[in-house]
């Protein structure tokens, strides 16, 4: 009995990824094929992009600020406060701010997708819309995807700059250390590999959220509580992926571009 | 569409010599375990307007999606204006589903959208000119009696109304099918007869094949025993034991179409299912 039952969630979890897999590449692949729907693409941007603008700031701030009471309280023991900025800096580039940023939205957005395409599934407008002679992955999905990633790579910067706003509010403010200080060590240290691992992140972490939330919504079925479930199931699915994902890319980053 | 003047003869004969606009050859179809539909074989003629009939879950919806490519068959063939479509990839039957309407159970209107973009939905996605597109969409309305909704959205609506604008948004680019899913499902009386008032004008005024689902006998009855009156503007009925020679009926029983037929041969079938359904 207990076997079957392995047996049966493996299948649907072999299932699943096969059918996402294929989503996913679907929807990558319509961008290169008209028609394009770009008013589409400013909406969803719009949606996700400026939507998201206030939790990201909020995060941004709030974590490199709790970065900087935190390390300059562990630096203080080693007398090297003075390195704060650099630590904030670093950490809110390389790796808080995409993360961050990609399980804030992902939050926000994977679920709002997930739950108004899930609602378009059991009211049958998606039927409605292929009756129409229109392709709802085209029309639908793909707009979200690549609104996702270009938005996620901004909303990230905006993570970042934040972040290293905050510890230098907190770092001056609170800890009553040298502002012009720490900002230096935070602009001096930086390289462009930290850059580019940075700002290369939040372009997966955007597909994946985007393609996950829309995958749960195009496949939604069961009513109204079908709609609730696909919507937890995208952002727990979203979230996790991003936060294991980020670690193979960490890894991969980190050997093309290892520390000096 | 109250300036129609021409009166459409409401028995004409059925145009069975011209190839059918939709072919249904042995098909099946199952979900899981469950097969739904099992070796249906039916056709859609020009012209004609066929009645599926059966009780709920007996496959009515599933049989309509199936005919413009929304469910593909497990087995048999599907000819839809002479293409086989069970096996056709999704992007080129975009170009046949465009050429067909659709009135979906719910409406399933886009609610996101007012009723003018709802009903222009094609057109706008055809970058059609917005005065053309403002037109149409009022010449839509009119047809379905709701010319004071162009600018309502959907939430503000009643589920007759929407019923009616969801009419109007497959009329809009003249189709050359329809398909009607349970169109007075969950609908009182009177709005029941407004919606079927409405396809009988549609009808007898373009005689657009079509294939409507109902489990509603007296729907069906009175499609088949009216007629559109285009100089009163209302649905007539037929002399009395005249029936309209182009609605024909079919019926489901567990996935088997057990009848296929006129409305005569309806009534005078001896198929034990077929009379309990009628009883």
């Amino acid at each position: 009995m207990a076997i079957d039952r392995i047996e049966r969630t493996a299948k649907q979890l072999v299932l699943t990824v096969q059918d996402y897999s294929w989503f996913a590449f679907r929807a990558f692949m319509n961008l290169w094929r008209p028609p394009i729907y770009w008013p589409e693409f400013l909406v969803q941007a719009d949606i996700i992009g400026v939507g998201s603008l206030s939790i990201v700031i909020l995060a941004g701030v709030s974590t490199g600020g709790v970065l900087a009471l935190q390390s300059a309280a562990t630096l203080s023991a080693f007398g090297a406060t003075a390195i704060t900025g650099q630590f904030v800096s670093l950490t809110m580039i390389r790796e808080l701010g995409p993360v961050l940023t990609g399980v804030m939205v992902s939050g926000r957005n994977a679920s709002s997708m997930a739950s108004e395409l899930g609602s378009m599934v059991v009211t049958e407008q998606i039927d409605a819309m292929r009756a129409l002679g229109v392709d709802p992955m085209r029309k639908l999905v793909t707009p979200r995807i690549f609104s996702a990633i270009a938005m996620l790579f901004f909303l990230t910067i905006v993570a970042d700059a934040c972040g290293i706003a905050g510890g230098g509010l907190v770092t001056i403010f609170m800890n009553h250390q040298d502002g012009p200080q720490y900002f230096a060590m935070a602009w001096e240290h930086l390289r462009y590999p930290d850059i580019l691992q940075g700002l290369i992140k939040p372009l997966f972490f955007g597909y994946i959220l985007a393609s996950i939330g829309c995958f749960y919504g195009m496949r939604t079925s069961g009513g109204t509580q079908g709609v609730g479930r696909a919507t937890i199931q995208a952002v727990v699915s979203a979230s996790v992926i991003i936060i294991f994902v980020d670690f193979f890319i960490t890894q991969l980053l980190l050997s093309l571009f290892p520390a000096p | 569409m109250t300036e129609t003047s021409a009166f459409v003869p409401a028995d004409p004969a059925p145009a069975t010599d011209a190839s059918p606009v939709v072919v249904f050859d042995h098909v099946c179809i199952g979900f899981g375990e469950t097969p739904v539909l099992e070796d249906v074989s039916f056709t859609v003629a020009p012209g004609e307007t066929r009645i599926l009939l059966g009780p709920a879950g007996v496959g009515k919806s599933v049989l309509l999606k199936l005919v413009n490519g929304l469910l593909r068959p497990d087995e048999g063939s599907i000819l839809l204006f002479g293409e086989e479509i069970s096996h056709m990839p999704e992007q080129r039957l975009f170009p046949l589903r465009k050429r067909t309407g659709m009135v979906f159970q719910e409406g399933a209107l886009f609610d996101s959208l007012s009723v003018r973009d709802n009903v222009a939905y094609q057109l706008i996605q055809e970058l059609v000119p917005d005065e053309e597109i403002d037109s149409r969409v009022h010449e839509a309305l009119h047809f379905v009696e709701l010319d004071e909704t162009f600018s309502l959205f959907p939430s503000s609506l009643s589920g007759g109304m929407r019923r009616r604008v969801a009419i109007a948004r497959a009329f809009i680019q003249q189709p050359e099918l329809l398909l009607y899913d349970s169109p007075t499902g969950g609908l009182d009386p009177v709005t029941s007869t407004t919606i079927i008032e409405l396809i009988v004008k549609e009808r007898d005024i373009s005689r657009t094949p079509s294939l409507l689902v109902t489990h509603r006998l007296q729907d069906a009855f009175t499609l088949c025993t009216h007629r559109f009156d285009a100089t009163e503007n209302r649905m007539v009925p037929l002399p009395e034991g005249e029936t309209d020679a182009n609605t024909t009926f079919l019926m489901l029983e567990e996935g088997r179409l057990i009848f296929d037929g006129s409305l005569r041969e309806l009534l005078a079938s001896q198929n034990t299912f077929v009379r309990e359904f009628l009883e």
